[in-house]
């Protein structure tokens, strides 16, 4: 089941906005709603939902309305229409107390230049969600001490927050969200404002605490890079409507319109695209079932100078030679064995195609993908670079 | 011709309406008035000469140095003037003028702590509070002084109780717009943090804002209590005692000398609590 969903939910700041809610619906734009009514649209009728576990991402640029859909999701900034369900619950009907209770039990924010409260320690800024539930003292005390530790910052707990650089500031920031073991973590553009080094450690960090502590994570940010590494769903964000959502591949492949595609031109496809994307079906011959005989007639057929070995159960053994199948064939011999050569690098299928690079430039071979040590498929050098170049076949 | 038109509106009668109001609170109201004139300056009384003046000088002299000594961070500048400048106006003889001049300081900045403090806070939170009370406002800080002694004396009579009662009006709006200023200068970060993770109303108000403003509420308090202190000399018009009244009757005789020894007293206190209340203020970290 989703743990948020966004039902045609819609922000528009400024007065009067149901006449602007129905320009919307003749599918006025942004800028000519801001013309014609003084009114700003923050959010354009967005629709998604969220399941349990995941990183969803909101990607857009500055002023595409990220912002203020994720304070939409926790009612920092009221919604004009459309619903927000937390666990099926409607956020957008509840009163003050219900929505209290949501915020303090179900979602917590980490924000973007940290917000954390200068006047307090770190413990007590990790403490503040436990704090104004009214848990006692000890208890939010070991609890905030727990996040603190989970973040790595155990050490520092009688700090203030000006004391430590930004990446640990935002730790803290994390830690007090965590505290309150939510359900939800709303991220608005948590790592933005870090350096790009410590931002990657903590995107790392993230992904590490995300699969450790089974949170759901709406993670907010305007960096693409960001977006595909943490992403299990991307929603793209342009002028306030969510443009396309969907898996970092498919936002890659099959960007939605012109807008998107612009976005995803200049990505490192290296980074993203995986062993998966770029292999092709091999061509084998069974080691318990055919000589050096077959294995010519398959490499010629296919024009190909060497061939993959497997076993009945498909467990690659390795690769033999044209040339040496060759010589095989004039001595006569008719098992592989004698000729078979085990030296083939093996990748995975989520290996990066960055990580394929390295290993491939160093091979003679083509390069085998196993899952298990069964033989899936087979990466050969102008897949890499086709791929590479934005224009080969990649498999979805 | 033109010099007459305006003769055609009658005079309005604004004097004469505000006097009829002043008379009718003072009347209806002096169930109210009398207790506080009674009870307040019976404890004024108390304050200054059951109190402050059975504290032999040189403890108190050493009680202030001591607080200016810790307040600045254990610096011995402020306390050394301290001493030198408590122990002058001693031996000018204005040592009881002192302590009724500092009793009437002190619980005129009370009062208006207590009652500018949630005013300002009511301003930061209410935009129709903040309409009503800025014109107020603005009306009680260009009023000349003078003009509040009057009905502070219809109201309370002579002496001290109407001299708080217009340093209270005098010097109130300071705390009230600071108050109201730091408040609302809390980052937005915070304030949506503090909602974020489900603070009430409340919790927001002590948790954040207001440690959050506690620097600029200083501040305004400060102004407060110099605004108190410059109250003393108007006051002693009608009947306060104190330094003041000691500058007002050289005045009156013009005696140069004994209204200079008066008015330094006054500034060496001023000094004094300007000091002290500003560094109250400083940063610790």
């Amino acid at each position: 089941m989703a743990v948020i969903e966004a039902k045609n939910l819609s922000k528009v700041f400024g007065k009067n906005t149901k006449q602007t809610l129905k320009l919307m619906d003749k599918g006025l734009t942004k800028d000519e709603i801001l013309k014609q009514t003084g009114n700003t649209v923050g959010v354009n009728r967005a629709n998604f939902s969220v399941e349990e576990g995941e990183i969803f991402v909101i990607m857009g640029l500055s002023g595409s309305g990220k912002s203020t859909l994720v304070r939409l999701l926790n009612r920092l900034i009221e919604p004009t229409e459309g619903s927000i369900l937390i666990e099926g619950q409607d956020l957008a009907q509840m009163d003050k107390k219900a929505l209290r209770k949501v915020r303090r039990e179900k979602l917590s924010m980490v924000f973007q230049q940290f917000a954390l409260f200068p006047h307090r320690t770190i413990l007590e800024n990790a403490e503040f969600g436990l704090e104004v539930q009214n848990v006692p003292k000890e208890e939010r005390e070991k609890k905030a001490k727990e996040a603190l530790q989970m973040v790595g910052l155990g050490e520092y707990i009688h700090q203030k927050p000006g004391q430590l650089s930004g990446g640990m500031q935002q730790r803290v920031g994390l830690a007090r969200a965590l505290a309150n073991d939510p359900k939800v973590l709303l991220m608005d553009e948590a790592f933005s404002a870090l350096d790009p080094l410590i931002r990657k450690e903590m995107q790392d960090e993230l992904i590490d605490l995300q699969s450790s502590m089974k949170k759901t994570i709406i993670f907010i940010t305007h960096d693409l890079d960001e977006a595909l590494r943490l992403g299990d769903h991307i929603a793209l964000m342009k002028d306030g409507v969510v443009v396309q959502i969907g898996t970092p591949e498919e936002i890659l492949v099959n960007p939605a319109n012109d807008y998107v595609e612009k976005f995803v031109e200049d990505v490192d496809r290296s980074k993203i695209l995986t062993a998966e994307h770029i292999m092709k079906r091999p061509e084998t011959v069974n080691i318990e079932k055919h000589g050096p005989r077959v294995a010519l007639e398959r490499m010629r057929e296919e024009g190909i100078s060497s061939i993959l070995v497997i076993d009945g159960k498909r467990n690659l053994k390795g690769y033999i030679t044209a040339e040496d199948a060759s010589h095989a064939r004039k001595n006569e011999s008719t098992n592989l064995i004698d000729i078979l050569q085990t030296d083939i690098p093996k990748v995975k299928k989520e290996t990066t195609m960055h990580d394929i690079f390295t290993i491939i430039h160093d091979s003679p071979t083509p390069v085998a993908v196993v899952e298990d040590d069964k033989l899936v498929g087979i990466v050969v050098r102008g897949a890499v670079i086709a791929a590479l170049a934005g224009d080969g076949e990649v498999n979805l | 011709m033109l010099n007459n038109t305006l003769d055609f509106i009658p005079e309005i009668p604004i004097a004469e309406a505000t006097e009829a109001a002043s008379d009718w609170l003072k009347s209806t109201f002096s169930f109210v008035f009398n207790p506080i004139k009674e009870h307040f300056g019976n404890l004024m009384e108390f304050v200054a000469e059951d109190i402050l003046m059975n504290i032999p000088p040189v403890i108190f002299i050493i009680l202030v140095a001591l607080l200016a000594f810790f307040v600045t961070g254990k610096k011995l500048g402020l306390a050394a003037f301290s001493i030198v400048g408590l122990v002058l106006i001693y031996n000018q003889g204005h040592w009881d003028d002192l302590m009724n001049t500092v009793t009437l300081v002190l619980l005129a900045s009370l009062l208006s702590v207590i009652i500018g403090v949630p005013v300002g806070i009511l301003m930061s939170k209410s935009k129709i509070a903040n309409m009503i009370f800025t014109p107020v406002l603005d009306f009680m800080q260009t009023m000349p002084a003078f003009v509040y002694l009057i009905p502070a004396v219809a109201f309370f009579g002579i002496g001290m109780v109407p001299g708080v009662f217009a340093s209270l009006i005098f010097a109130t709006p300071p705390t009230v717009r600071f108050t109201n200023l730091g408040i609302r200068q809390v980052s937005k970060d915070l304030v949506e943090a503090s909602d974020a993770f489900g603070s009430t109303g409340a919790q927001k108000l002590f948790k954040v804002e207001l440690p959050m403003a506690k620097a600029t509420i200083m501040a305004g308090i400060n102004q407060t209590v110099m605004l108190a202190l410059s109250m003393v000399v108007i006051a002693s018009m009608i009947g306060a005692p104190g330094l003041g009244s000691q500058v007002l009757s050289s005045l009156q005789r013009a005696q140069v000398g004994t209204g200079f020894v008066a008015g330094l007293g006054i500034v060496i206190l001023a000094i004094i609590i300007d000091r002290i209340t500003q560094n109250m203020n400083r940063k610790k970290d």
